[in-house]
């Protein structure tokens, strides 16, 4: 998505942080925080795809196992 | 807390919050402003979080910010990331708050809004949000692990089985009265079936869209979703207006009670990607923003409650559920309150994300008040209403008839002054093609929430656009919540008969997969379908039982709590947990007994059956009954309501055995007994 908050560094930030909130609402943590923590923590590892990333979290959110009640009444 | 809010600030909090409730409660004969519930509810909450949610958090529970969270040792990336506290606080946000806060405080209105709303109150502050930040803090200190997994440790495997059953039946009810809402908000209503229809074409365009054309972009999808939900919204309209197209969409209750179910079946068996995960971003960025809108909405408009502080109804008479203020008002508001399902969702993926234990009073305690002040707002909405409208579409047509100008009379001669021509035309300006006996909840909010918005944009022309907006919001998040736990459901019963059947456990097996959905959306369609043609309305059983499971949830999750403390060698603080645990424990077995064995046959279930099938015997048909076939569901459902009664307070009961005998063992022992994982010393060679 584009940023429209470009050249507005509070603002901008706080869109950042709205926008993190949206996807972890929809089970979709941050991909930056995944990349930064594959490249400090496993160099030797692949690391996914944005696209990879997202399917891997989408089938996680709903796959089912223990703890994976994602939602409320 | 590096910036310390001085004194005066608390103050002058406590002193508005004081008047807000002044105003609340000492405005005889006149109407109180609706801003003065919001801002005694605020001040409530601002209170409450700063003086007794933190004083849990730090002295009770002892946090320690020192301690590595499970985010911080199995940093992975995916499912354990530190993350910031406001996001993080959303996600959870947006995992507790569903249709429950905004159906509870609706039905429980018949009441007048006080009782509810003190109740509200009290009920998040000593209650219900000490229980979701205590579970969140037990979880966080066992890396995340679920409430079941948690109490077979901590209390042994026969209670952690107790539990299990508990949170399966409690699923299972949840899922038939949301659909039960459902049902009863679009039955003989073509603009919202439409609308709801036109949701599924959407999603599964949406799926595709986030699969194969532009994968992962949730934002853009959602924009171009909602577009095309609005589009759908604004043609409903034609579709109400035009015969031809309206007989289409007008389903009886009963047949969109089959509709459901196998939808509910079919949705659980495709991939997730295609049905229910485009739906889910859709739901859960509408919810947010319809509640967001309302808040402000509310500000704004600044409405006046219409509806009476206390109405007579507190002696238990009323049409909307049966029942007196004590223990089925504290049944009715569960979610808002107190909620034991979200003791699965502090024990699921929040857990894993804290960054800080010094951010669990934040999350837990703080995201329970949020919804909270959810629930605050659907009383407000239900309070602006006409009483009269609201008691016309509340009421069982078995108590006000089928036409307005009975109803009217019914109603009026209750002392709630209506006329049959009001009853019309809120019909029309609703854009539907009547309001008599919509229960469920959903609709009165909607006709509430559309008021507030007509104000603000649109004006009376505007009401029926906002009135199906809301009926939109609401059903779909429900039906996302149906899918998912049919899902979750169709897991846990292949769990539990795998058990058994070790073969059965496998997920990605086909055939597993469509036996395992058909026996869950069996055990809640069954329960859907006995509601829907259930001649005394259904929400007026199945919410009460649906308040019993939900609090006995809570019940099983406190005691846990207390557990803990005493083994922690706490207990000097365990009056902070004792104390709901017993309220609770008070209520749901009261409930449940009066359900189950209460004389009066509105009431107790056995009582029902009895009375019922006497008439049965005798050939006899008793209201509102109509056929012998009714005659014998109506004995049917009431031993089923009555075998689940006591289920729910059996489970309880054995939990608060083995809670006191955990408790004697964690007394005789002189040091703490608690498994936790991950102390500070744990981490230094991890």
């Amino acid at each position: 998505m584009p940023d429209p908050m470009r050249g507005f560094p509070p603002l901008r930030h706080f869109w950042a942080r709205l926008r993190q909130t949206g996807r972890l609402m929809c089970g979709i943590p941050d991909y930056d925080t995944y990349v930064e923590h594959c490249r400090t923590h496993h160099p030797d590892r692949p690391v996914m795809s944005y696209e990879e990333f997202f399917r891997e979290r989408q089938d996680s959110r709903y796959g089912g196992g223990k703890g994976r009640i994602s939602r409320c009444c | 807390m590096t910036r310390r809010i001085p004194n005066y600030v608390w103050m002058g909090v406590a002193v508005l919050g004081a008047l807000g409730f002044a105003m609340v409660a000492l405005a005889h004969g006149e109407t109180v402003n609706a801003v003065w519930l919001v801002v005694a509810a605020v001040c409530t909450y601002l209170i409450a979080y700063r003086f007794y949610g933190l004083y849990i958090a730090w002295t009770v529970a002892g946090v320690d910010p020192t301690r590595p969270t499970p985010a911080v040792r199995y940093n992975d990336g995916l499912d354990y990331v530190p993350t910031n506290r406001y996001v993080l606080f959303g996600h959870h946000f947006a995992a507790i708050a569903g249709a429950g806060p905004l159906v509870g405080p609706v039905l429980a209105a018949q009441m007048g809004y006080l009782p509810g709303m003190l109740w509200i109150l009290l009920g998040v502050v000593a209650a219900g949000a000490v229980q979701d930040m205590m579970v969140l803090f037990l979880s966080t200190r066992r890396d995340g692990r679920s409430l079941g997994d948690i109490i077979r440790q901590e209390m042994g495997p026969v209670a952690g089985a107790i539990a299990l059953v508990g949170v399966l039946l409690i699923m299972i009810i949840i899922l038939a009265v949301l659909a039960l809402v459902v049902v009863k908000a679009l039955a003989g209503s073509p603009w919202g079936t439409f609308t709801v229809f036109a949701t599924m074409p959407i999603a599964l365009a949406m799926g595709v869209y986030t699969r194969f054309l532009r994968p992962g972009r949730i934002g853009e999808m959602s924009v171009i979703g909602f577009v095309l939900l609005m589009a759908a919204l604004v043609f409903g309209r034609t579709v109400h207006t035009d015969p031809a197209l309206a007989v289409l969409f007008t389903f009886k209750a009963s047949q969109l009670a089959l509709i459901l179910i196998g939808y509910g079946f079919v949705a659980s068996v495709l991939p997730v990607w295609l049905l229910l995960a485009p739906r889910d971003y859709l739901s859960t960025f509408l919810k947010i923003g319809a509640i967001v809108c309302l808040a402000v909405g509310i500000v704004v408009v600044m409405p006046d409650m219409k509806m009476p502080a206390v109405t007579r109804f507190i002696d238990g008479s009323g049409p909307v559920f049966a029942g007196g203020l004590f223990p089925f008002l504290f049944i009715t508001i569960a979610c808002g309150a107190v909620s034991g399902f979200h003791a699965l969702i502090s024990s699921g993926t929040t857990p894993k994300m804290i960054e800080n234990e010094a951010q669990i009073p934040l999350i837990g305690y703080g995201g329970m008040l949020m919804e909270s002040f959810v629930a605050i707002m659907a009383l407000v909405s239900a309070g602006v209403i006409e009483p009269g409208v609201y008691f016309a579409m509340n009421s069982p047509a078995a108590v006000i008839g089928h036409d307005a100008a009975h109803a009217a009379q019914v109603i009026s001669s209750w002392g709630f002054a209506v006329t049959p021509e009001m009853l019309i035309q809120v019909a029309k300006d609703v854009g539907e093609n009547t309001i008599l006996s919509r229960a469920g909840g959903a609709p009165t909010l909607a006709v509430g929430m559309a008021q507030i918005f007509a104000n603000v944009v649109g004006g009376q022309a505007m009401m029926g656009f906002w009135y199906h907006f809301a009926i939109l919001f609401e059903a779909l998040f429900i039906l996302t919540a149906v899918d998912a736990g049919t899902r979750a459901c169709r897991f846990m019963v292949q769990d539990m008969i795998g058990a058994a059947v070790p073969a059965f456990r496998k997920t990605q097996s086909w055939g597993n997969n469509l036996v395992g959905s058909g026996i869950a959306v069996g055990l809640w369609g069954y329960i859907l379908y006995t509601g829907v043609i259930d001649p005394f309305g259904g929400i007026n059983t199945l919410w009460p039982l649906f308040g019993i499971a939900n609090q006995m949830l809570a019940g099983i999750a406190l005691i846990l709590c207390t557990v803990v403390l005493f083994k922690m060698k706490r207990q000097r603080y365990a009056w902070v947990t004792i104390v709901p645990t017993v309220w609770l424990l008070i209520c749901t077995t009261a409930a449940g007994l009066d359900k189950l064995v209460s004389p009066v046959p509105a009431i107790g279930f056995i009582a029902k059956a009895r009375t019922f099938g006497a008439a049965l015997d005798a050939g006899q048909l008793l209201g509102p009954a109509r056929t012998l076939d009714q005659m014998r569901q109506v004995v049917v459902n009431a031993w089923v309501d009555a075998a689940l009664s006591a289920i729910f307070v059996a489970l309880v009961l054995a939990m608060l055995g083995y809670g006191l005998a955990a408790i004697r063992k964690a007394l005789a022992s002189d040091k703490p007994t608690v498994h936790e994982i991950g102390g500070p010393a744990e981490v230094s060679h991890a």
